[in-house]
């Protein structure tokens, strides 16, 4: 059980601070208290790896093959566009 | 691979091969981005060879001041903004959680511990097991959403950039991006444990 002071953030509060923490945009004290929580707490330091990894695996997400059909229209386009 | 500034400078020559590796390097992201404008695939799909026939036509335009991919995009959403259905411009805001209320004990902290995905499997995060979950995730988050996550996330664009692109501010970009990412967290979530 954690012993909370005043100024503590909890969990619920923690999980909403994650993309401002992220984009480097929390004032300064809010900083110092979410990296404090997240060294005292191994949920949300779990919490905030999940988020980075959602981020990292989003960023694979490959663009599927164009079609030969869809390459050979814009091709045919393309011929049209510069004879115009 | 050729940079896109190799393939801009031939494209400007009328080089046919050029153009062909443009549409196949940027035409699925391009599709991606202008169906979280317009309702339809066939409409995102008139869009973006509208845009193309805007770079043939406007090669010239580009300056090179911003990366192709920037220029594409801005004009791309320019033309899906027309073809899509008027959005009002301050959509009523809704309740957001990031995580499920339920998940937490009446002093705000976790009721169950927090699985960490990674580990001794760590093939559990495979991108090309949770690739179409992430995929299906992000076609149904709300337009909004989609638009920062599709240009932060996948494509990789800075703040500055997409904030300028969408002409939202920076304050509204995180909280969009900060709906859509926990929002995806949570659907990775729930494939992980079925799985
Ligand atoms: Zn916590």
């Amino acid at each position: 059980m954690l012993s909370l002071r005043r100024r503590d953030i909890v969990c619920q509060q923690a999980v909403e601070m994650v993309t401002d923490y992220l984009e480097g945009s929390l004032p300064r004290r809010s900083r110092r208290r979410f990296e404090a929580h997240l060294r005292a707490c191994p949920n949300c330091a779990a919490y905030i790896e999940q988020i980075k990894l959602t981020i990292e695996l989003t960023g694979t997400i490959e663009p599927e093959d164009l079609t030969p059909e869809a390459k050979a229209d814009l091709t045919e386009l393309y011929r049209r566009w510069r004879s115009e | 691979m050729d940079t896109d500034l190799e393939l801009l400078s031939r494209l400007r020559d009328g080089d046919e091969e050029a153009f062909v590796m443009l549409v196949a390097r940027y035409q699925q992201p391009m599709l991606r981005l202008a169906r979280a404008y317009v309702p339809s695939r066939a409409v995102a799909e008139e869009a973006v060879q509208d845009t193309w026939m805007g770079v043939v036509k406007g090669i010239e335009r580009f300056e090179g001041r911003a990366a192709f991919k920037t220029w594409l995009f801005r004009i791309l959403i320019n033309r899906a903004r027309s073809a899509g259905v008027r959005e009002r411009r301050h959509a009523t805001v809704e309740p957001h959680h990031a995580v499920d209320p339920i998940r937490f004990d009446t002093n705000g902290q976790w009721a169950e511990p927090v699985e960490p995905w990674t580990g001794d499997s760590e093939d559990r995060l495979e991108a090309s097991t949770w690739g179409p979950a992430l995929q299906s995730g992000l076609e149904d988050l709300p337009p909004r959403q989609r638009r920062v996550l599709v240009l932060r996330d996948v494509e990789g664009l800075s703040c500055d950039e997409v904030c300028e692109l969408l002409d939202i501010s920076p304050g509204n970009q995180r909280i969009l991006l900060h709906r859509g990412r926990t929002r995806l967290r949570e659907i990775l979530e729930t494939q992980i444990a079925k799985a």
